[in-house]
């Protein structure tokens, strides 16, 4: 079955978002939960993406990409019309969402694509929900917008100040925890950024959940390529998680798991580079 | 005197009706041509070419035709051998063809990639009178050789299709066991749909077992085969998930479900270092290489893999030995198989040890990892292993290994593959209530394959644990059966 684009758009250099139809998964999917592209059957990777909405009556989903790599810059590169192939989903475990009081949701880069459904889904619970969004600059923030419908307060901060607070997401998250009792925390974004989220949130005893976005194949807990280590236990991402306690996350070790394919891919992407130029050329 | 005239004299012999048993006994067994050990390091070609009609026939003529055909006993499906052999010698292939799909749905992969060693071939008189089962009646290269040979004709005949029930039947996994229950239950009129997880259909057959053994070309066309007969097959479709058991009966009107998801749940050691990276299971490496191509990674194939210098696979299972081979065709210049046993008690199959050997893996039998070592980048960068020796019997009936203490030595590797087994996968467990499994995950049936749950069968690996091909085929049949049965009596 084919997955047409019904509409795309770029959010920002390199982000892109379409509505996909892909019935089976939007009648299926929860916030939290990632399908698994896989453009063309015969030799394309096959690559993650969070739902970051869904549409039941039109039987579409909603994807938010970075183009990082060959794969999502040729995902980046369809126009509306053109197909996918393959959407397989939706993955991993729904985010467990109850009152819990206070809720700050801390969105890094794309991270606010995984994050949009799940402050959307907390705030329909009855939560206060309090948005930190960070990005390097004004230019790469993306769904503020929407972010500001779902959260009864938003922060937005960069790292060089043209837009919001200049700083780093972990600096208000910090704040907020002193001033006033928060119950329950959720970043996405950068590795890196999600391991000072847990190390802030650790200091005030907060419950921090974190979405891991390891290395993944098959995402049915058939290859083990996207494991992790929480609490000293060996978890699979696509099955136990997406999300996880960030106190109990091993991220240094993730870290190094996610540069296992580096040298491997900026070949795949320069070549690709220099394809589409000869393309451009013609 | 060459091959031919060889067989003309003895076809006379036969045809005179005095061709008597020494006769047959002094008949050369036929071996399999192959690709040349050091060309096939090199490429993923299909190692074993096949019989050629001279060679099937001088080797059908081995065969005694015993009155109690032991042979047929250690056939899990019951194949009438010394029936289809005789066609063989007669010449008369598709009788043969015929005589074996009576029994046995995939022929062109059973005759590739059964146990035959342990199964048909252990007690066939012939071996038994040269007391070498290598000596023995190759029945796996006859079968594969009808199987090649009718692929070869222009129309396959598919199977006829009773006429429509109204009735429809789900089967979960597009694995060998999928394949036949799909065909069996298709045939007797009802609707059919098979979804599949993965992106292409095939099952272990297409992500596990390399080109090298089993062309994918061989599944295709069952696949194709399975269409024509109307069968709908669904990819990107992981029950549990996209639906649950109780969905797809309750909203989307299935009768019956088939559960043949298979095993897929890859154990690792839990030693330190398994998380270095170029630690992979078998299950991520065999699907990186065989279903997502990465032998082609740069040349079209977009899913990359470790290209490695030197590579330690740790089992000594079929597994093991594809995941061996397939790193030596990526080009890795050492690859050592780790096993904690001898060869004797290895459960891979014999022709596939021989193969790893002329293709220049090296075992290191005996041996097994303490921890893996890693560098300053968190890449794995050698093994550091105990030696073994061999205890007593333990509850397999094979001996025990047992660790010498002290006797730890390490060996350079830049890639680890991790082929010990696989686990029952958790997911339709976790989401089909009353559904019953055993302690290892695995679901309980009865002797018609049926689960705990009304309308619900089940069979192959996620019912045996890691068993084979031709087991999940065997009960796949069963379980296509009583699901007939099932349907027949339900209004
Ligand atoms: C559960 C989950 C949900 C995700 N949701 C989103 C999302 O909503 N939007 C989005 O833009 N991205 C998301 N990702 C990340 C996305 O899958 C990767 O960016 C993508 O696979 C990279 O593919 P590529 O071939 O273009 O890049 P590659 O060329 O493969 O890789 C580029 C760089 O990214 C690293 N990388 C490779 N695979 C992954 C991966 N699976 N995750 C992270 N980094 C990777 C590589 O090491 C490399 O350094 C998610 C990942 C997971 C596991
Ligand atoms: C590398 C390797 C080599 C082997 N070599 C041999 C050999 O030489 N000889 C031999 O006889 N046997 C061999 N085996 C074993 C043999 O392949 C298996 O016993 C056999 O394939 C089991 O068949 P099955 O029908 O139970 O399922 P499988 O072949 O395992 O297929 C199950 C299918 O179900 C799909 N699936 C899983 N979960 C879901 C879900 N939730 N929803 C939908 N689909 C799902 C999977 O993607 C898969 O395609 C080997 C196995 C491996 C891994
Ligand atoms: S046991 Fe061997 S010789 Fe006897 S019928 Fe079977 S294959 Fe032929
Ligand atoms: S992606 Fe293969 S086990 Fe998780």
């Amino acid at each position: 079955m084919a997955h047409k684009l019904l509409s795309k758009q770029q959010l920002c250099p390199d982000v892109y978002m379409a509505d996909i139809e892909a019935p089976l998964v939007a009648s299926a999917a929860k916030a939290g939960q990632f399908v698994i592209v896989c453009l063309k059957t015969t030799y394309s990777e096959r690559i993650p993406l969070t739902v970051a909405g869904t549409d039941q009556k039109k039987g579409t989903i909603c994807l938010i990409w970075q183009a990082v790599g060959k794969s999502t810059a040729e995902l980046g590169n369809l126009q509306v019309g053109d197909e996918v192939e393959n959407i397989l989903g939706p993955l991993g475990r729904p985010t467990h969402v109850e009152k819990f009081g206070t809720v700050v949701c801390v969105g890094g880069g794309i991270g606010n694509a995984p994050l949009l459904p799940i402050a959307k889904a907390m705030k329909q619970a009855g939560n206060k929900v309090i948005s930190i969004l960070g990005a390097r600059n004004k230019s790469l923030l993306i769904l503020e917008d929407d972010f500001r419908v779902v959260s009864d307060e938003v922060i937005i901060v960069t790292d060089d100040g043209s837009y919001g607070r200049k700083a780093v997401v972990t600096v208000p998250l910090d704040e907020i925890c002193q001033l006033q009792k928060v119950d329950l925390v959720v970043a996405i974004g950068p590795t890196i950024m999600m391991k000072f989220c847990c190390a802030t949130t650790q200091k005030h005893n907060v419950p921090t959940v974190v979405s891991l976005n390891t290395i993944m194949i098959d995402g049915t807990g058939m290859c083990g390529g996207c494991r992790v280590e929480v609490g000293g236990q060996t978890k699979f991402v696509c099955v136990d998680g997406p999300e996880f306690d960030g106190h109990l996350v091993n991220f240094d070790l993730m870290m190094k798991r996610m540069t296992a394919y580096k040298k491997q891919e900026q070949a795949a992407m320069e070549e690709y580079k220099h394809k589409c130029r000869i393309g451009l050329d013609k | 005197m060459n091959d031919q005239q060889l067989l003309d004299e003895l076809l006379k012999k036969h045809k005179a009706g005095i061709l008597k048993p020494a006769d047959r006994y002094n008949i050369p067994s036929q071996a399999m041509p192959q690709q040349d050990g050091v060309a096939r390091r090199s490429n993923v070609d299909e190692v074993a070419i096949g019989y050629t009609e001279t060679q099937a026939r001088l080797e059908a003529l081995r065969c005694l035709g015993c009155k109690n055909a032991p042979c047929m006993e250690g056939c899990p499906v019951k194949i009438k051998i010394k029936d289809f052999i005789a066609q063989i010698v007669e010449g008369d292939f598709q009788k043969a063809l015929d005589i074996i799909r009576e029994n046995s749905l995939l022929p062109a992969v059973c005759g590739r990639v059964c146990p035959q060693e342990v199964q048909c071939q252990l007690p066939c008189t012939v071996g038994k009178k040269f007391k070498d089962v290598e000596k023995s009646v190759s029945i796996g290269r006859l079968e594969r050789f009808v199987a090649d040979w009718g692929r070869k004709q222009k129309e396959k005949s598919v199977p006829p299709v009773a006429p429509s029930t109204g009735k429809k039947v789900a089967i979960l996994g597009a694995g060998p066991g999928g394949i036949v229950v799909a065909t069996d239950v298709r045939r007797a009129g009802h609707e059919v749909t098979v979804f599949e997880a993965f992106h292409k259909p095939g099952g272990v057959m297409v992500y596990g077992i390399p080109e090298f053994r089993l062309p994918k070309a061989i599944v295709q066309e069952e696949i194709e085969g399975l269409k024509k007969m109307g069968v709908e097959i669904i990819c990107n479709f992981v029950a549990g998930r996209t639906k649950t058991i109780k969905d797809l009966m309750e909203k989307d009107g299935f009768d019956a479900v088939y559960i043949g998801v298979g095993a897929g749940l890859p154990m690792f050691m839990n030693i330190e270092g398994e998380h270095l990276v170029g630690v992979y299971s078998a299950n991520e490496y065999l699907t990186r290489a065989n279903l997502m191509r990465a032998y082609d990674f740069g040349k079209g194939a977009d899913t990359p893999i470790a290209m490695s210098k030197r590579v330690a696979v740790v089992g000594g299972g079929n597994v093991a030995m594809d995941s061996a081979r397939t790193a030596v065709r990526l080009g890795a210049e050492h690859v050592y198989l780790i096993y904690r046993r001898s060869e004797k008690e290895m459960p891979a199959r014999v022709e596939e040890v021989h193969h790893a050997k002329e293709e220049g893996v090296e075992f290191h039998l005996l041996r097994n990892p303490k921890r893996l070592l890693g560098n300053a980048d968190g890449v794995v960068c050698g093994i550091e292993c105990l030696k073994y020796e061999l205890g007593e019997p333990d509850a397999s009936g094979r001996r025990r290994p047992v660790p010498i203490e002290g006797s730890e030595f390490t060996i350079d590797v830049d890639t680890v593959v991790v082929a010990i087994g696989n686990g029952a996968n958790p997911l339709i467990g976790q989401t089909t209530q009353g559904l019953t499994l055993n302690k290892w995950g695995n679901i309980v049936v009865d002797e018609k394959c049926k689960t705990s749950l009304d309308g619900v069968y089940a069979g192959g690996d996620i019912v045996l644990g890691a068993a084979t091909v031709i087991l999940a085929m065997g009960q796949g049949r069963t379980a296509a059966a009583a699901i007939n049965e099932y349907l027949a009596g339900k209004k």
